[in-house]
């Protein structure tokens, strides 16, 4: 670098004060400040990341549930990452319901077919937190609210979910989340 | 700066000169808020309000440095420590309460601060800087309160932490993984509890520092008065000690007063009863509301329940909220009329109190449930509230007629100023 600059005349004598052109003292300053103020914002990273979820909040991150229990029309509430999760078996009449919608019409469109899993429309997984800003709706729980698209009706700001717990009016933004989830065998369903 | 007749600090005693040379202190105090502080001398009640606010945060640095004491930031721990706090320790509730309420207490004073700023539009040149830093302070308050209002992991603690974390996952992109940040973790746990404690701890000096920063810009032009005149002459001045050291104690005995009124005979008042139930995070409570101070500014976050233009509801509902604030920073370049004091303009006197009345619209709609009355008052109540800041204001203050002001302080106060002849 002092050689290139040398080369191109652009170094001038040290000892030189009338101000003109780059002397040695000025590139060991830059160089210098550059390399501690990288060094500084090096340092942040562990200063920020310390904050994200540390290893044993993510190792919390699985669920096996027996479904068996639940009748058509009922549902139940679990735990996935310290969050709700809703498993809920639709009736024929609110797998009808959800069918009878066309999708495109929706804010978040998604048919209930791509919410389950192929062969088991009829169960409805999806987390039981809000989209908006993350409460849980009613309409899982005995004699809750269901709202009047008879899905889940979230008690915060109003967010009214269909029986394939699509976002149909209010301010949340999407549909409850699916987790990912697989059936192990009949009864069991491994969420994570 | 200072008016050029203000008093000179004269330290008598020998230890005084003493420390005056090696570290001047109390000459700094006597300027500061002792006799050598020249302030107009029609200052009204409304102007212990600032005094009251510093006092409000002195007693809950006091107060909370105590409660931290006996408190475990464990989200297994917490909710019993509150409890081990009010029935066990000595005059343990007296000082939950008095922190709790204390909070109230703050925000309440410090509102009437901010709407006294609007109505003496104490923002105006040369004082933006002041007013800068207070909405600042403002803001730190906000924080400050909610991150306190987490610590007790009850119920409403619990969803509230998780609303207003949920606030940020509006964000387009980086919204979910920032909200994971801020908890550390995917709903409030240990990791955020723990985190809210050290915040919680660490804001209220942070506020002090701004305090300091708020005051000092104060004393360069000095304060404001009811006619918004500017100071002319030593006639138009009183020092502050000990004219308004007096008034403030007054003021500050009239404060306690109903400080202690609401402290040992309503101490719950202001609670919700819910957040006497430990936090559970399968249930959320059928009706969850911030804090009474969060009012207005919940209402606008709820008022947004329509996808506009672009931007998803969630998002603008959380724009909005925050802009609510963040017009305040430019309310000193809305308003273009160059007389103050809301006393002299007839046209925004009454907008002013439109103002008042449509915050305390919002404050009530924001306290309700998220029925569709409710929400539908709030929108309009908000659009109100938008339009005062961004197209009344400016237009008042350019068609507005002033009423004549006085010739200074002086002449508003006794009639008469010679220096008027």
């Amino acid at each position: 670098m002092a050689d290139l600059l040398k080369a191109e005349g652009a170094i001038i004598d040290p000892t030189d004060e009338t101000g003109e052109g780059v002397r040695r003292r000025d590139f060991i300053n830059i160089a210098a400040v550059s390399f501690a103020g990288v060094g500084g914002i090096a340092v942040l990273v562990p200063l920020i990341s310390q904050m994200s979820a540390s290893a044993d909040v993510l190792a919390e991150s699985s669920t096996e549930i027996d479904i068996s229990a639940i009748a058509s029309g009922q549902a139940i509430k679990t735990v996935f990452r310290k969050q709700p999760v809703f498993v809920r078996n639709l009736t024929p009449k609110e797998i009808a319901e959800a069918d009878a919608v066309n999708p495109s019409t929706l804010r978040d469109p998604q048919t209930l077919e791509e919410r389950t899993k192929k062969g088991k429309t009829n169960w409805l997984i999806t987390m039981g937190v809000c989209t908006h800003l993350g409460c849980v709706p009613l309409g899982a729980g005995q004699g809750e609210v269901k709202g009047e698209f008879g899905g889940y009706f979230c008690p915060c700001h109003g967010s009214v979910y269909d029986t394939a717990a699509r976002i149909r009016k209010g301010p949340a933004p999407k549909n409850l989340e699916v987790p990912p989830y697989e059936f192990t065998s009949d009864t069991v369903v491994k969420i994570g | 700066m200072s008016f050029p007749w203000a008093n000179h600090y004269k330290p008598s005693h020998p230890l005084m000169v003493w420390l005056d040379e090696k570290l001047p202190l109390p000459r700094f105090v006597y300027n500061a808020i002792g006799a050598g502080y020249p302030c107009p001398r029609n200052l009204n009640y409304f102007w212990n309000f600032g005094v009251l606010a510093g006092f409000c945060l002195m007693l809950q640095i006091v107060t909370g440095v105590i409660l931290a004491m006996h408190y475990a930031a464990n989200s297994g721990l917490a909710f019993d420590s509150v409890e081990h706090i009010m029935r066990d320790v000595n005059w343990g509730w007296m000082l939950r309460y008095a922190h709790a309420n204390g909070a109230s207490a703050f925000f309440v004073v410090v509102y009437i601060h901010i709407f006294r700023g609007f109505f003496y539009s104490s923002y105006k040149a040369p004082r933006e800087m002041i007013w800068l830093l207070g909405v600042v302070i403002f803001l730190l308050m906000m924080a400050t309160a909610f991150m306190g209002y987490v610590l007790p992991w009850g119920q409403m603690s619990f969803w509230g932490a998780k609303v207003i974390t949920g606030l940020f996952s509006a964000i387009p992109f980086v919204g979910e993984p920032l909200q994971q940040w801020l908890l550390g973790g995917f709903s409030p746990d240990n990791a955020a509890l723990n985190r809210f404690f050290s915040l919680h701890f660490l804001l209220p000096f942070v506020i002090a520092a701004v305090i300091i920063l708020h005051i000092w810009a104060l004393h360069i032009p000095g304060s404001s008065n009811p006619t918004g005149v500017e100071v002319k002459s030593e006639s138009d001045t009183v020092p502050f000690h000990p004219y308004y050291t007096a008034k403030d104690g007054f003021g500050l005995g009239v404060f306690l007063v109903l400080y202690c009124a609401v402290l040992f005979f309503f101490p719950n008042a202001l609670g919700h009863p819910d957040n006497y139930i430990p936090a559970n995070p399968m249930s959320t409570p059928a009706h969850i509301v911030p804090e009474w101070y969060f009012w207005p500014f919940y209402a606008i976050l709820r008022a947004f329940t329509s996808d506009f233009l672009f931007i998803p509801a969630k998002l603008m509902g959380v724009l909005a909220m925050f802009s609510a604030i963040l017009v305040w920073f430019f309310l000193p370049w809305l308003d273009t009329s160059p007389v103050r004091s809301g006393h002299y303009r007839p046209l925004f006197r009454k907008f002013f109190w439109l103002l008042f009345i449509d915050v305390v619209v919002l404050g009530f709609c924001g306290g309700s449930p998220a029925e569709t009355k409710y929400v539908l008052i709030s929108q309009i109540a908000a659009t109100y509230y938008f339009l005062h800041f961004l197209v009344i204001l400016p237009i008042v203050s350019s068609i507005e007629k002033p009423q004549p002001l006085p010739f200074s302080i002086t002449e508003a106060v006794l009639g008469t100023d010679e220096a008027a002849a």
